[in-house]
């Protein structure tokens, strides 16, 4: 075979730009880069960096890193003859698997044009006839309880509060899995949650001993793979979540490429070093909703009746899925939608598979609440949420808490490279290899996390109070808050709001 | 902006309407002529047992149509319009009351009974979703609602409620904000025996609507108002709480507040209330005073954004916006009071001092 410079498709989308007269030489962005796009030549005492055009993913770490702000990256020209269909995605995809005969995995949340009806619904303000509240001045609660709760005081029977899960604003942390983002990072969640009063999932990966302590506050998965679980997993968590799908892959079992299961995983998860841990599509044991409703009394009485969360992909029947879960007695329906993000998922079922959180969330709300059942599960929701207005978007539209995930990995450095799976993060978020993953320093991302959460609080308040709102239980579900913009008549319908001029 | 104002006599002693409806003129200011109203306890002397239905309609076709509906699933003991005194207003839709008990067969299924307060509500809710046009506004036994268009001499003029003698009165004037100004959407609102009147805007009416939705409870009447009267009837009445407890439902305490609680009985049972709950809270200013067959009672948001002032004096309590009101019903109190931002005023009538846990008179 004749050896070309390059084979079709392997080529980067990205390049750094180097300015020339600003590189001092020092080499640090080659060091920097994980993935080896930077090459260095020699001159004399100076190190001249070039980029090879191979791997960059625009992650942005060397431009952030560079001590004289002399790199920027570009997108690399790729002209072609233009066609609807024959665009630079669908060319460079054909090569990718022509090149290498696989399924092409990524990370992150799916970024197509689908609708987003985030950005096309609007709120409410006050104006004269009730006052707004100053957030600034007056009391404005976001405290929240999740879990199973009673239709009336008196079918209350002895339940006390702190039975049920205490939130001092209406975030968790979604699950991320030991395996794929490291320790540290997920130290950093558990360390974060504890702090502002909120909940961390662990993920299907287990929990590693070093976070044992903070367990108090996690919501430990049980996921087909079960991996990590164990007779003392199940009764130290304050909730379990069994997960049955997920927004960035619904249909099929978790994936954690081999290249990053090293020694804390392959303990925690308790696989051989550097196998593949891939789930199982389904669990095993739950071939139906009444094979689901023995798995949660199960966990219920593993774990001393722990709240059981049930975690669902949004999918085209999901009002009548989420209710199945809430009758088999799931404390909280866990809704993951279409743009839920990933640690590796391939990019066919990523991009192709599952509904919008926004009209899976409104469809789920409406029918737990006409068949009278709403009260009996909390319903968190994920996929997609990157500021605090879609945030309160979403409680409006009748979510009890929402779920962050990628926000929270940007966050920590990340800029969206999508390259997850790959086990190299420069960011030293999703990679666990011991040298890599010393990038992240648990103090500097709990203080950013906190800043992202603080700063989204103050915003969330903001917006209650100038809907004269004070409490957050009167902006769940108060759908009149919210007014659509530029959608039909079904999508309204569907969503359970008026247009704008209503 | 709205004007209230209410009296109650707690040895049930009827009077008609004149004091009641000073108190309201007076605070004509508080009102845009766009609707008023009034509710009257203890009227409908000889038929307390039956609950008397009170129609609006907006056509004689829709007066028949309700009245069929009514004659289906009840046993009407009496029908006749209300009498009004249309040179006030010439421009109204046809009032219509009957005096009804459930038709006994309907209240057994399968050998399960009914109460015949749900079923009443039930139908009433049915009524005015199904019968076009036609509209039940008052069901309580022994009570009526009067209300419409108009400034408050006009509604009360219209109705002759100097013919009316009740123990106790609401009375209401509207300066619509949020929906047009429409005869059923007036105040007071009722649901069987609570009558609710109302000054303010509810923030969090959107979802109040759902919840009472999801309980049985249409809300048609186009206004924020009406989902309190429902509260009252489903919080009270069907869940069984006591006044207390449902003024702190709607007006609950802060969670800073809560959590602060040294007595620890009182703090989990408010945080209870506080969580199961949460969708019946309302947000938004409001003062509000309600009426039912035991008494009267105020409430206010708890950062009491609408103004409500007490006062009591012999057997009389009084309730009104402004403190000058109170004396057009009596010109010598000596007590007037003024509640606390979220702080409830009951006064019971005193043949029911038997009040439930937790209640004080």
């Amino acid at each position: 075979m004749k050896i070309r410079p390059e084979q079709p498709g392997l080529r980067s989308l990205y390049r750094p730009v180097f300015d020339r007269a600003l590189c001092i030489g020092c080499g640090d962005c080659a060091s920097q880069c994980t993935f080896n796009e930077i090459r260095l030549d020699s001159r004399k005492d100076k190190k001249i960096p070039q980029a090879t055009g191979k791997t960059c993913g625009a992650c942005q770490r060397c431009a952030v890193f560079c001590p004289r702000g002399a790199i920027y990256i570009e997108k690399r020209p790729l002209t072609l003859h233009p066609h609807a269909i024959w665009n630079e995605a669908a060319v460079m995809h054909v090569h990718l698997q022509s090149a290498s005969g696989a399924v092409p995995l990524t990370g992150f949340g799916a970024g197509t044009t689908i609708p987003t009806y985030w950005e096309r619904i609007l709120f409410n303000a006050c104006q004269v006839t009730n006052p707004a509240i100053d957030p600034q001045r007056e009391p404005m609660e976001t405290i929240t309880y999740l879990g199973r709760k009673p239709a009336s005081l008196k079918k209350a029977d002895g339940l006390k509060a702190d039975q049920l899960l205490r939130l001092s604003l209406p975030l968790v942390f979604a699950p991320m899995s030991y395996g794929s983002i490291n320790l540290r990072l997920q130290k950093a969640f558990a360390i974060t949650a504890r702090k502002k009063g909120i909940l961390w999932y662990s993920g299907e990966g287990g929990l590693h001993e070093e976070l044992n302590d903070y367990s108090d506050c996690a919501v430990l998965q049980i996921a087909s793979g079960r991996f990590g679980v164990d007779p003392d997993y199940l009764t130290k968590a304050r909730a379990y979540q069994i997960k049955i799908g997920q927004g960035a892959k619904p249909g099929i079992g978790g994936h954690l490429p081999g290249e990053k299961v090293l020694d804390g995983v392959s303990r925690t998860r308790m696989i051989p070093i550097g196998s593949d841990a891939i789930s199982p599509a389904p669990q095993h044991d739950i071939y139906s909703i009444e094979d689901l409703r023995l798995l949660i009394n199960a966990v219920k009485e593993a774990s001393g009746y722990k709240p059981v969360c049930v975690k669902i992909a949004a999918v085209h029947n999901v009002a009548s899925i989420a209710t199945g879960v809430v009758h088999a007695g799931a404390d909280m329906v866990y809704l993951d939608g279409y743009r839920a993000g990933t640690g590796a998922t391939p990019v066919i079922v990523r991009d192709n598979v599952g509904i919008p959180t926004e009209l899976a969330l409104a469809a789920v709300d409406q029918r737990l609440r006409d068949e009278g059942i709403r009260h009996k599960a909390s319903l968190v929701v994920a996929g997609g949420f990157s500021n605090s207005a879609d945030v309160m978007k979403a409680i409006a539209l009748g979510a009890d808490a929402v779920a962050i995930g990628t926000a929270f990995l940007v966050s920590c450095g990340c800029y969206g490279c999508q390259r997850c799976q790959s086990g190299k993060c420069a960011w030293g978020l999703t990679t666990n290899d011991p040298v890599i993953s010393k990038r992240l320093e648990v103090e500097w991302a709990v203080e950013r996390l906190s800043n992202l959460i603080e700063a989204w609080h103050h915003e969330m308040k903001e917006v209650m109070g100038l809907n004269g709102i004070y409490d957050i239980g009167s902006f769940r579900g108060n759908r009149l808050l919210l007014r659509g913009v530029g959608l039909s008549a079904k999508e309204l319908e569907i969503l359970g709001i008026k247009h704008a001029g209503e | 902006m709205c004007g209230v104002a209410g009296l109650i006599n707690l040895d049930k002693i009827r009077e008609n309407g004149s004091r009641i409806k000073r108190a309201i003129v007076l605070q004509n200011e508080r009102g845009n002529g766009l609707g008023a109203g009034y509710g009257v306890y203890g009227i409908y002397p000889g038929y307390e047992d039956l609950y008397a239905i009170h129609i609006m309609a907006s056509s004689e076709d829709a007066v028949n149509q309700a009245a069929l509906f009514i004659r289906r699933w009840f046993a009407v003991q009496k029908q006749e319009p209300i009498p009004v005194w249309d040179k006030v207003i010439i421009d109204h839709p046809y009032f219509q009351r009957f005096f009804v008990k459930p038709a006994h067969s309907s209240l057994l299924c399968y050998g399960k009974q009914e109460s015949e307060d749900e079923y009443v509500l039930k139908k009433m809710m049915q009524m005015n979703k199904e019968v076009h046009g036609a509209y039940a506004f008052s069901s309580g036994k022994d009570m009526g609602v009067f209300k419409g268009v108009g400034t408050p001499t006009d509604i009360y003029d219209f109705f002759m409620l100097d013919n009316y003698q009740g123990h106790s009165w609401l009375a209401h004037n509207r300066f619509p904000t949020n929906t047009p100004g429409w005869w059923g959407g007036a105040h007071p609102f009722n649901a069987l025996d609570w009558s609710i009147i109302h000054n303010g805007e509810i923030s969090s009416y959107g979802i109040n609507r759902r919840y009472l939705e999801s309980q049985g409870y249409y809300c048609h009447l186009q206004t924020d108002s009406e989902v309190i009267a429902y509260l009252f009837d489903l919080l009270i009445r069907r869940h069984g709480l006591s006044i207390r407890e449902a003024a702190s439902v709607l007006a609950p305490p802060y969670w800073a507040t809560v959590e602060r609680m040294a007595d620890r009985e009182e703090k989990e049972s408010q945080q209870l209330l506080k969580i199961i709950y949460e969708q019946a809270m309302l947000n938004g200013p409001f003062a509000v005073l309600a009426a039912f067959s035991g008494g009267m009672f105020s409430l206010t948001d708890n950062t009491k954004l609408r103004p409500m002032t007490v006062a009591i004096q012999d057997n009389y309590t009084y309730f009104a916006s402004e403190v000058s009101a109170l004396y057009e019903m009596q010109e010598d109190l000596r007590q007037v009071v003024t509640p606390r931002a979220g702080e409830p005023v009951v006064a019971l009538y005193r043949d029911n001092l038997e009040p439930r846990e937790g209640e004080v008179a």
